[in-house]
C-alpha cells in the first residue's frame, strides 16, 4: 500500500511545464486557475463593450456607433458577461475549492474537466469574432428572440454554436461537480455538514443539468428555422415567436439563479470568517437555497408579462415570483444575524461581502417591484430592468467573485494581497458602481427604453452621470488586475490558515496549496 | 477501494447524463405542449371559423376594424389590404379584399397567417371565408384579389371599439412541393 502510493505520487511529480502543462492538465487547481483567468479576460472584453455603449449614451443622438453596432454591442456584452465572465468564474472557484473543501484529491473526472475548460476559448472566439463577419455580430439581444434571430446573418449561427459549446461545457462541468460532491467527500462529512459553498454549487450544478439542455433545444430550433425550413418560431409559417420566449425563459430564469447561488455560497464563507462566528442558521440556508432553486422553475413568465398571457397566467407568475423573496429574505436575514454581535474586521473580502448583502438586496427589491404585473407592463424593457439586473449581477454575482478572489488568493498564491490597494479597489468599485447604476432606476421610471442608442433630451443628465460612473468603474478594475498580479509575484507569506476566523479543510493545507492535496482522505470533525 | 469509487462515479455520471437527455427531450416536448395549451385555452388564433352569421345585427354599436398586410422576409411579392379600415355593426356580415401581386418569375405557393389585436377580440371575430384557410398558388407575375368574409359577434366586450387584423404571407412552395 505504502509503496504504490509513493509510486503514484512520483508519477504525478513530473508534470510538464509551460503551455503544454496547461493544455493537457487534469489538475483541478490548474484548471481552476485557467477558468479564473479566462473569466477575468472576458470580464475586461465585456467591460470594454459596455464602455462603448456608455460612451454612445453620454449624449442624445448618434455619435460613436451606428444603431446596428449598438445592438450588437448590447447583445455580445451580455453573452460575454454571462457565459464568459460570471459562469466560468464560479466554475473556477468550484474547481479550486470543492476538492479542497470536501477533502478530495481532485475532481471526479479529471480528464473531462480539462475538456470542459478547453471548450470555452473557442466558444468565446466565436462570440467575439462574430463582430468581424459581414453584417456584424448578432443584434437580437442576448435573449435571441425571433424574428430578429431568424433574420440575422451568419453571426447568429456563430452565436448559436457558441451557446451550444458553452452549454456542453457547463453540463460536463456540472456532472463533474455533482459526482465529486456526492461521492468523494472525506469520511465523516455528511451532506448536512458540507461547507455552504459546496451546497450551493451542488444545487447550481443540478440546475445547470436541468436547464442547459432546454436552452440547447431552443437554439437548435432557431437553427432549423433559419436553415432547414422548419417554422417553430416563424409566425409567418404558422410558428409562434412567443413560444420561443416561453422556452427561453424556462431556461433563463433558472439561469439567473445559476449566477447567484454560488455567490450566496461564497458570501456564506466570508461573513463568518470576518465576523468570527459560525454561519447563523446553516440548515435554513440549505433549505432556502433548495427552495429558491425549485421555485426558479415556475416563475419564468415574469419576463413576459407584456406578451398577452391570460390574466390567470400573469397572476400566477406574479405570486410565484414574489414567493421567491421569502427564501431570499431568509438568506439575507441569516447573513445579518451572523454579523450580529460578531467581532468584525473589514478586510477587503468582508467589504465586498457586506456591500453584497446591502446592494444585492436593493436588486431584490427592484425585482419585487418588477414582479408586480401592472407595474412591469410600464417598466418592461426600460432602464429600470437594466438597473435591477445590474444590482443583482454586478453588486451580487461579481462582488461575490471579487470578494472570493481576495479571500482565497492567499491560499492560491501563498502570498497575502496588498490590503491597502484591495480596499482602494473596493471603495472605487462600490462607489462608481452606484454612480453608474443607481440613476438608471430613475431613467427607467421616467420611461427611457433599454437597447436604444438615442434618447430624448430630458434623459441627458442621468445618462451622463451613469456614463461617468461607468468609466470610473471600468478603470478601477485595472487595480484589481494589478493586485492579483502583484499577489502572484510576491508579498507577505500567507499562513495555512490565512484568516484568523477561517474554518474548513482548505485552511488545513499549506499556502499556496500544494499541487496535490488530500491524496489520502483527511479526517473531518 | 480505488476502482469502486471510479465505478460509483461512472454510475452517477450516467444517471446525470440521462437527466440531461430527459431535460433536452422535455425542452422539445414543450413545443407540442405549448400548442395544446393554446388550443385548449382558446389563445390560439389561427383558425377561428364560423359556419354562418348568427343573425342579429346590433345597429346601435359600431366597431372599427383595421386590416394590415405584411410579407415574411423572403417573399418578393406585393400584398396589400384594399379595404384598410371598415366600420361594422356587430352581427353584420362584411366583405373585404386583399390583393397579391407575384413579382417573381416563379410559381409561388403562399400561406397567410392571421393575428388579432387586442387578443381578447379574437374569439368574437368569426371568419366565414378567408384566403388564409388554404394555401394559395400564384403563377409568375399573377395578380389576384382575395376575399375575407367576417362577422364580429355581438358578444364582443363593450370596451373594445377597434380591432386590428393582420395577415402575414409566407412562402410555402418548398413544403407544398414535398407533399
Ligand atoms: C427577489 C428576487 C428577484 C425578483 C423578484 C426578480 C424579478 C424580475 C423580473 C420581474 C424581471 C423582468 C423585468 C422585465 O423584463 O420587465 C427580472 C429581470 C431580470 N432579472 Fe430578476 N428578479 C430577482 C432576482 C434576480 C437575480 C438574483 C438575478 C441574477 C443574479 C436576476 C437577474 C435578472 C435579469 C438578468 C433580468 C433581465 C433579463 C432580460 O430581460 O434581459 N434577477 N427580474
Ligand atoms: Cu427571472
Amino acid at each position: 500500500m505504502e509503496a504504490t502510493h509513493d509510486h503514484a505520487h512520483d508519477d504525478h511529480g513530473h508534470h510538464p511545464t509551460g503551455l503544454v502543462r496547461y493544455f493537457f492538465t487534469t489538475n483541478h487547481k490548474d484548471i481552476g486557475s485557467m477558468y479564473l483567468w479566462f473569466s477575468l479576460i472576458m470580464f475586461f472584453v465585456g467591460g470594454f463593450m459596455a464602455l462603448v455603449i456608455r460612451a454612445e449614451l453620454f449624449q442624445p443622438g448618434i455619435q460613436i456607433v451606428n444603431p446596428d453596432v449598438f445592438n450588437q454591442l448590447t447583445t455580445i456584452h451580455a453573452l460575454v458577461m454571462i457565459f464568459g465572465a460570471v459562469m466560468p468564474a464560479f466554475v473556477g472557484f468550484a474547481n479550486w475549492q470543492i476538492p479542497l473543501m470536501v477533502g478530495a484529491s481532485d475532481m471526479a473526472f479529471a480528464r473531462m474537466n480539462n475538456w470542459s475548460f478547453w471548450l470555452m476559448p473557442p466558444a468565446a472566439l466565436l462570440l467575439v469574432g462574430s463582430f468581424l463577419v459581414p453584417g456584424g455580430a448578432a443584434g437580437s439581444g442576448w435573449t435571441l428572440y425571433p424574428p430578429l434571430s431568424i433574420q440575422g446573418g451568419i453571426s447568429v449561427d456563430m452565436t448559436i454554436l457558441a451557446v451550444h459549446i458553452m452549454g456542453a461545457s457547463s453540463i460536463m462541468g456540472s456532472i463533474n461537480i455533482v459526482t465529486t460532491i456526492l461521492n468523494m467527500r472525506a469520511p465523516g462529512m455528511t451532506l448536512m455538514r458540507m461547507p455552504m459553498f459546496v451546497w450551493t454549487w451542488l444545487i447550481t450544478a443540478y440546475l445547470l443539468i436541468a436547464v442547459m439542455p432546454v436552452l440547447a433545444g431552443a437554439v437548435t430550433m432557431l437553427l432549423t428555422d433559419r436553415h432547414f425550413g422548419t417554422h417553430f418560431f416563424n409566425a409567418a409559417g404558422g410558428g409562434d415567436p412567443t413560444m420561443f420566449m416561453h422556452i427561453f425563459w424556462f431556461f433563463g430564469h433558472p439561469e439567473v439563479y445559476i449566477m447567484i447561488l454560488p455567490a450566496f455560497g461564497i458570501i456564506s464563507h466570508i461573513i463568518p470568517t470576518f465576523a468570527r462566528k459560525p454561519l447563523f442558521g446553516y440548515a435554513s440556508m440549505v433549505y432556502a437555497t433548495s427552495s429558491i432553486a425549485l421555485l426558479s422553475f415556475i416563475v419564468w413568465g415574469h419576463h413576459m408579462f407584456t406578451v398577452g398571457m391570460p390574466a390567470a397566467g400573469n397572476l400566477f407568475f406574479m405570486y410565484a415570483t414574489m414567493l421567491i423573496a421569502v427564501p431570499t429574505g431568509v438568506k439575507v436575514f441569516n447573513w445579518i444575524a451572523t454579523m450580529w454581535k460578531g467581532s468584525m474586521t473589514f478586510e477587503t473580502p468582508m467589504l465586498f461581502a457586506v456591500a453584497f448583502v446591502s446592494l444585492f438586496t436593493i436588486g431584490g427589491f427592484s425585482g419585487l417591484v418588477l414582479a408586480i404585473t401592472p407595474v412591469d407592463i410600464t417598466l418592461h424593457n426600460t432602464y429600470y430592468v437594466v438597473a435591477h439586473f445590474h444590482y443583482v449581477l454586478f453588486s451580487g454575482a461579481i462582488f461575490s467573485i471579487m470578494g472570493g478572489a481576495y479571500y482565497w488568493l492567499p491560499k492560491w498564491t501563498g502570498h497575502m494581497y496588498d490590503e491597502k490597494l484591495g480596499k482602494v479597489h473596493f471603495w472605487l468599485t462600490a462607489i462608481s458602481f452606484n454612480i453608474t447604476f443607481f440613476p438608471q432606476h430613475f431613467l427607467g421610471l421616467a420611461g427611457m427604453p433599454r437597447r436604444i442608442p438615442d434618447y430624448a433630451p430630458q434623459f441627458t443628465e442621468f445618462n451622463q452621470i451613469s456614463s461617468v460612473g461607468a468609466f470610473l468603474l471600468g478603470l478601477s478594475q485595472l487595480i484589481f488586475l494589478y493586485v492579483i498580479i502583484k499577489c502572484i509575484r510576491g508579498g507577505v507569506k500567507a499562513e495555512a490558515k490565512s484568516w484568523e476566523g477561517a474554518e474548513g479543510l482548505e485552511w488545513t493545507v499549506p499556502s499556496p496549496a500544494p499541487y496535490h492535496t488530500f491524496e489520502t482522505p483527511p479526517a473531518f470533525h | 477501494m480505488e476502482t469502486s469509487i471510479a465505478q460509483k462515479n461512472a454510475v452517477l455520471a450516467k444517471k446525470l447524463v440521462i437527466i440531461a437527455l430527459i431535460m433536452g427531450g422535455f425542452g422539445l416536448a414543450l413545443v407540442p405542449f405549448y400548442r395544446q395549451i393554446c388550443e385548449a385555452t382558446g389563445i390560439s388564433q389561427s383558425r377561428i371559423v364560423a359556419q354562418k352569421a348568427s343573425g342579429e345585427v346590433d345597429m346601435a354599436r359600431t366597431v372599427t376594424v383595421e386590416f394590415v398586410a405584411s410579407n415574411s422576409n423572403w417573399l418578393n411579392w406585393s400584398f396589400e389590404a384594399l379595404d384598410k379600415i371598415v366600420q361594422v355593426h356587430p352581427g353584420q356580415q362584411t366583405v373585404v379584399n386583399y390583393r397579391v401581386v407575384n413579382n417573381t418569375g416563379r410559381k409561388i405557393i403562399g400561406q397567410a397567417v392571421p393575428s388579432y389585436a387586442p387578443t381578447e377580440a379574437a374569439p368574437f371575430f368569426k371568419k366565414l371565408q378567408c384566403f388564409c384557410f388554404d394555401q394559395q398558388t400564384f403563377a409568375p407575375g399573377e395578380s389576384r384579389d382575395m376575399q375575407v368574409i367576417f362577422v364580429v359577434e355581438p358578444g364582443l366586450p363593450a370596451d373594445i371599439q377597434r380591432i386590428s387584423l393582420s395577415y402575414t404571407f409566407f412562402d410555402v412552395t418548398a413544403e407544398a412541393g414535398n407533399k
